[in-house]
């Protein structure tokens, strides 16, 4: 594009990461602990004990302070599309409405309908009603999810489409495809899962400081139960998302998965780095070696990734420069059919203005024939498809461990609760508590892989980030992100405020939203 | 009583028990207030339909920045 100041794409890149993780700091502790929720308010009902209606309460308490501060922070993803990216915003526009137009007639309905009875409903409605709509809240804001992440899926795997020439838009030709996107589908579990694993956390975390501070011992320990339980059953299923995203990542984003695994030099009975310190010399295509230091599972990413002990799995290098043996298109071919595309288009374009209609057809032909590659076409370097590889691999093995602690955790959390012993392991506790920011960074680290491990695109192959900016300024691009940085600061210590002082009063403090 | 005044009374009792709530509704009101009012008014205008009038003028912008250095 003409006249674009590079650093508007830079401030704008910015501006949107800075919004999704603080927008993704709420949105995942809604997503579990509504379930969390659920899951004790059905333990009241079918025990009919009132402990755990008092239990019940005092989560949902929590969950309503995080719901309010974290509502509409989302919203501000959707300004930015319409005034940052602008471009990409009209290219995907209809592939992007319908799934994010359901996702707001459903929230609102769904949301606001029941979130109303879920707090101003004790006592009022029957238990059974009440119970069904916490439920309802909950399975609400998880379908949300859904179709947000369908939205992002598609742009990690675009399917169900085709580019009419004419609009410059991406028109949707299957719905069904679009809605059954494998990529979307292992995307949204991991994503779901995820955050019922932090909302299990959080509620440990809570609990264990109760513990420490040796006061509302029962309500502590059935608390830590339920969020143990649910925490290590959604953990073992969170692994097996985890496995299906970057399976589908070795299918449809060779080069994040390289990025990721810090793979440059592609080979059959590829290991799985468990943890390694990258050479920061190392540049695709030359000779040294990936790693000062790694601990290796062999065979590992083939059997993962491709369900084959010596299955091939390409590196950043085959992806950049090409491999023949094994079928792979260096970038300079995809860049030279891309351009071939553009040129296509624009002959289009001028056959169409000068009414000639058989040069129309015949561009439109050689587009059709190239369009795959489209986004090449904006390239400048064949490295450009190059993510940055540290900031995507340390990402990666940052949740991974995470993740493998949190297991370990609610193992040892589950078995000292059950015997009845948790508030002697004081170290435990300690652990437990220091363990909640690790699960946002986790959240936040997870985030990083799946976005940046994803550059250069906005849509995968087919328009890089460059390409979706729109052409304005770059000073108040600038200026609101820093707005937005001290909103959200504020918002958060807000959030961290009246949730310790709601946590300090306790359950026994008739918290009452 | 009607259910229009069962609803009514549903809500009007919900909010007037409020507690905390009282406080993270009057931070809702100011974070919209804040998001709609001077943010979106004032920083981010609608970049297509603020500069083009119709789809087509649109699309014509699109293409051609897709199609620029061609």
């Amino acid at each position: 594009m003409e006249h674009l100041d590079p650093s508007v794409i830079d401030w704008s890149r910015a501006q949107f990461a800075l919004t999704a993780l603080y927008h993704w700091i709420f949105v995942p502790l809604t997503l579990g602990l509504t379930f969390i929720v659920a899951i004790m308010e059905s333990i009241y009902v079918k025990t009919g004990d009132v402990w755990w209606k008092k239990t019940t309460k005092f989560w949902m308490g929590l969950l309503a302070i995080n719901f309010a501060i974290g509502v509409a922070t989302g919203i501000i993803m959707e300004f930015e599309f319409g005034t940052n990216w602008s471009n990409y915003s009209w290219i995907v526009g209809d592939i992007f409405g319908a799934p994010l137009a359901i996702e707001g007639i459903m929230a609102f309905f769904m949301e606001s309908t029941f979130f109303a009875l879920m707090f101003f409903g004790w006592d009022k409605v029957s238990k059974r009603t009440h119970l069904l709509s916490t439920w309802m809240v909950a399975i609400g804001s998880n379908l949300s999810a859904l179709w947000i992440l369908i939205a992002n899926g598609w742009m990690q795997h675009p399917v169900g489409m085709h580019f009419n020439p004419d609009t410059a838009r991406n028109e949707m030709a299957n719905f069904w495809e679009l809605v059954f996107n494998p990529n979307a589908y292992s995307k949204f579990l991991h994503t779901i899962s995820s955050g019922y694993v932090l909302a299990s956390l959080f509620v440990i975390a809570v609990s264990s400081w109760y513990l420490l501070k040796r006061r509302d011992i029962i309500f502590a320990r059935r608390s830590i139960i339920v969020a143990a339980s649910f925490g290590l059953i959604v953990s073992l299923f969170n692994l097996t998302t985890g496995d299906d995203s970057a399976r589908q990542a070795a299918l449809h984003q060779p080069m994040k998965l390289a990025a990721m695994e810090g793979l440059y030099s592609g080979k059959n009975g590829a290991g799985i780095v468990g943890f390694g310190i990258l050479n920061p010399e190392k540049k695709p295509g030359d000779e040294k070696k990936e790693f000062l230091w790694k601990m290796e599972f062999p065979y590992a990413l083939s059997l993962l990734s491709f369900h084959k002990l010596d299955a091939y799995v390409p590196g950043i290098d085959q992806l950049v420069y090409g491999d023949k043996t094994h079928g792979i298109m260096s970038a300079k071919e995809k860049m030279a059919k891309g351009k071939e595309a553009v040129a296509a288009l624009t002959a289009y374009k001028e056959a169409k203005k000068a009414g000639d209609k058989s040069a129309a057809q015949q561009a439109l032909q050689r587009f059709e024939q190239n369009s795959k590659y489209l986004g090449y076409g904006y390239l400048k370097d064949p490295l450009d498809i190059v993510p940055n590889v540290p900031l995507t691999f340390y990402a990666f093995h940052t949740m991974v461990i995470f993740g493998t602690w949190f297991i370990v955790m609610f193992i040892l959390i589950l078995y000292f609760a059950m015997i009845n012993e948790l508030k002697e392991r004081r170290w435990l506790l300690w652990a437990a508590l220091f363990t909640l920011p690790l699960g946002y960074a986790a959240q936040e680290a997870g985030w990083i892989v799946a976005e940046v491990g994803r550059q250069p695109w906005a849509i995968q192959d087919m328009l890089p980030v460059g390409m979706a900016t729109s052409n304005i300024a770059t000073s108040p691009v600038m200026l609101t992100f820093w707005l937005f940085a001290i909103l959200f600061t504020a918002l958060l210590i807000a959030e961290v405020k009246i949730m310790t002082t709601q946590i300090k009063i306790g359950p026994e403090g008739g918290n009452h939203v | 009583m009607s259910l229009m005044k069962k609803i009514y009374h549903f809500y009007y009792d919900g909010f007037k028990s409020m507690k905390v709530g009282k406080k993270l509704w009057l931070l809702i009101a100011i974070k919209l207030f804040i998001l709609f009012f001077i943010i979106k008014l004032l920083f981010f205008p609608n970049v297509m339909q603020t500069h083009f009038k119709t789809d087509e003028a649109r699309s014509a912008y699109i293409l051609d920045q897709l199609t620029q250095g061609e």
